[in-house]
């Protein structure tokens, strides 16, 4: 015992010795850095040209489709006041919550199959950060110019000239900003409403603030955090690493190609000097909208976008070498030199198929449920104050509130029937003939429903009933449990 | 409960809350910055684990630090504006139950110029509105379908609203009254005054045959005579009494039950029957509105 405790003093003892010992080193560093800015260089390229491909197809969907119309509504509109969710033809209620879950399920499972694939696909085209950032910038880019030029500018002091650019800059993002926000509560309130009520400067105040709320979101993280946004405030960013593997396709540098790095000559063709296939031009940082080195390895910064490799393959063709030194590429093609045949063969491995077994399986069963929904609900629900009672004729009565919730956009007759005793028979309270209840489009009706059996015909205690509601002009039904009660007296 | 009174525990909050606070206040300014030993200056605090895991020093964004410090500055502000701070009333004054005032008295006010139109309806024609049904409705089954069934037909000792036999009567006038003050109906019990177990068993055959109801005739010609003292109330051909609120023996409507059996025991053991009176519950628009549905129910015609 305390042999030990004396070698640990001394132990502790030594590590303040050493420490004390290089002093010259030690350095305060602040823990909170300030962002620095990024001015990611403008491209063209292959994976440019699908990145605005996807910018276009989104944004087409989600500025238009608000504006389309279904019958004598708008298409898609999510209505929470009402609690009613209109999806083109379908009319979806609170109830139906179970297929927004579904949704969900798909859209995470499409990322994952996505993401084994080929990395940060996602991130890299469609996420609206990404989206709104390459839109911001392409503004940017219009009013300040390119990377050198806005760089200048911002070193700049300020003069007549910078302040005319910067606020038309801003004057254009809050513009585009307010107009997505215009749109997104667009999707919640009908849109050609809330359009006059912005011409006539008439919007509630709940409508004001989300569209402000949404614009100024979108200003704030397109215009301002950008980057930052995916480094630090997204999870998706950091927990799909578990999804990679080997066989991911990410942006690569082909490090045995592209190293030793160095500037050469134009006229020095590929594998004839001591120097690696990477020029060291810098292009490819200087496009990065996350501000790295592809050529570091891949790093969680990394979006996905490709920018590197297509700024990469219009040097290569200048210098004349062969393009893809920086590209799609995997681990394993990386590390044992796969062709491009053999890599692509490594995609249809057991995780993807099972993501798209899944994947498939869950939108089959999505839209046939889609397909065989019947559009009406009913709850039957028991009267809170009559267990039973005897009525006129030595009838026995069990009483009953049924709710109808009529899904369709058009009024629907029902009629019901109840079975399960013998002698059954069902009187509706305010029908039409033959037990025929009408409900108005879109609205629930509760009807009161007598069921009797002549006394003393079953013995007491608790019977199942059932009720079937029958759609009238579709012939679709529902059939509901119940219990009726026969009392001992 | 006694716990939550005394002093001790608001202090204890209010303590606990600005400690909190400050504390992480504290905590952002203590860990700004930190003393390391560069060894290779390449942004690693020059630590290294299992052979090849070294620490890096990845600041937080300063935006970040901004944000905490808006949600310290937005939670002292609140603790000044709102209550939170033991028995701190806040500057605004704002309550729990001054809100739910505030809600009620705008909903009454929102609903004030509809209640205004019904009740300058009279109740026959209100009974057709639709509107106004659909609010006596609502009005019905949250406070009166507890005992006269969701149907409004009653039970066992609960009548039916739906036909037109009524205790107290059926006008509008009667409903209004009755939704308004309630009702006690009071039976004594009569055995007592008609004599003995037989005499009472022949008094309900008597009354049995005035609704055509099986019975015994022998005894019920016996029982003829003693219903003279049933008579003072229900009226000598049975028919009963509005005023009194004594039901029409005379008709199959059986609020008690039907048979022999039922009959006797009530004349045995009598009943007192109540509905509670409604008129603090609602408003007297809300008793107009409700008096014109269950008029309805039974005037289903007009």
């Amino acid at each position: 015992m305390n042999d030990t405790s004396t070698s640990k003093t001394t132990d502790n003892k030594k590590a303040k010795i050493v420490e004390k010992t290089i002093p010259l080193n030690e350095v305060v560093i602040s823990l909170y850095e300030a962002q620095d800015k990024i001015y990611p260089r403008s491209i063209s390229g292959f994976f440019t040209n699908w990145r605005w491909v996807m910018i276009w197809l989104t944004q087409l969907f989600f500025y238009g489709v608000p504006w389309l119309n279904w019958g004598s509504r708008q298409a898609l509109l999510f209505d929470l006041d009402a609690k009613r969710f209109y999806i083109f033809k379908l009319v979806l209620y609170p109830q139906d919550l179970i297929y927004l879950t579904a949704i969900l399920i798909i859209s995470a499972l499409s990322l994952f199959l996505f993401t084994a694939i080929a990395g940060r696909l996602w991130c890299g085209y469609t996420c609206p950060q990404t989206v709104y950032t390459e839109i911001f910038l392409w503004i940017e880019r219009k009013i300040e110019g390119d990377r050198a030029a806005r760089m200048k500018l911002d070193t700049a002091t300020m003069s007549s000239h910078k302040l005319a650019k910067k606020s038309a800059k801003h004057f254009v993002w809050i513009a585009f900003a307010l107009w997505t926000g215009f749109t997104f509560v667009g999707y919640f309130t009908p849109i050609r409403e809330l359009a006059n009520e912005f011409r006539s400067l008439s919007m509630s105040p709940w409508e004001t603030f989300w569209v402000c709320f949404y614009g100024f979101a979108t200003y704030g993280n397109a215009g301002f955090m950008r980057e930052q946004v995916c480094k630090y405030m997204c999870p998706y960013a950091r927990f799909q690493s578990a999804m990679f593997d080997d066989d991911t396709l990410t942006v690569t540098y082909d490090e045995a190609r592209g190293e030793p790095r160095g500037g050469r000559s134009r006229s020095v063709k590929e594998g004839t000097s001591a120097l690696g296939s990477c020029i060291d031009c810098t292009l490819c940082v200087q496009v990065c909208p996350t501000g790295i080195d592809i050529r570091d390895g891949l790093q969680y910064e990394c979006i996905g976008c490709g920018a590197c490799a297509d700024v990469c393959d219009t040097v290569m063709d200048k210098m004349g070498y062969a393009r893809g030194l920086v590209k799609y590429s995997t681990q394993n093609a990386i590390t044992n030199k796969w062709s491009r045949s053999q890599m692509m063969q490594r995609i249809l491995r057991p995780r993807v198929i099972i993501y798209g077994a899944i994947l498939a399986l869950l939108i089959t069963a999505l839209l046939a449920s889609l397909w065989f929904r019947t559009p009406f609900r009913v709850n039957v629900i028991r009267d809170r104050g009559v267990m039973a009672r005897l009525a006129d004729g030595g009838m026995l009565e069990n009483v009953y509130r049924l709710q109808i919730m009529n899904g369709t956009e058009s009024t629907q007759h029902y009629q019901l029937n109840a079975s399960g005793i013998k002698d059954l028979a069902i009187e509706v309270d305010g029908t039409e003939t033959n037990q025929t209840i009408s409900v108005k489009p879109a609205e629930s009706r509760w009807v009161s429903v007598r069921l009797e059996i002549p006394d003393g015909s079953i013995e007491p205690g608790s019977h199942r009933v059932e009720f079937e509601i029958k759609e009238l002009d579709n012939n679709d039904s529902v059939v509901e449990k119940s219990v009726f009660l026969v009392p001992r007296y | 409960m006694s716990d939550f009174t005394g002093n001790f525990w608001p202090i204890f909050i209010t303590v606990i809350s600005l400690l909190g606070i400050f504390g992480c206040a504290l905590l952002l300014w203590l860990t700004s910055k930190v003393k390391v030993v560069t060894t290779n200056g390449d942004n690693t605090s020059g630590h290294v684990w299992d052979e090849d895991l070294r620490e890096m020093n990845n600041p937080l964004p300063r935006w970040w630090v901004g944000l905490f410090i808006i949600t310290i500055v937005f939670s002292l502000l609140y603790l000044v504006a709102y209550p939170g701070l033991g028995t701190y009333k806040g500057e605004l004054g704002w309550s729990q139950e001054k809100q739910y005032q505030q809600e009620m008295a705008d909903a009454n006010k929102a609903l004030a110029p509809m209640y205004a139109k019904f009740a300058a309806t009279p109740v026959e024609e209100l009974s057709a509105n639709p509107e106004a049904k659909a609010i006596g409705e609502r009005l019905f089954m949250n406070n009166c379908a507890q005992c006269h069934g969701s149907d409004a037909r009653g039970s066992r000792g609960f009548p039916n609203l739906t036909d037109h036999d009524w205790l107290h009567g059926g006008s509008a006038e009667k409903i209004h009254q009755t939704i308004t003050g309630g009702r006690i109906g009071m039976m004594p019990p009569m055995a007592a005054a008609i004599g003995n177990e037989e005499d009472v068993k022949n008094v309900a055959n008597y009354v049995l045959s005035l609704s055509a109801s099986k019975h015994d005739a022998s005894r019920a010609a016996l029982g003829k005579e003693k219903f003279a003292i049933c008579a003072a109330c229900h009226g000598l051909e049975g028919k009963g009494n509005l005023d009194m609120g004594a039901p029409n023996l005379s008709d199959n409507v059986w609020l008690h039950g039907a048979g022999e059996a039922a009959i006797i025991r009530r004349i045995n053991e009598g009943k007192t029957n109540q509905m509670p009176a409604q008129g603090e519950k609602f408003s007297p628009e809300q008793i107009h509105v409700l008096t014109a549905y269950v008029w309805g129910l039974s005037n289903k015609a007009n």
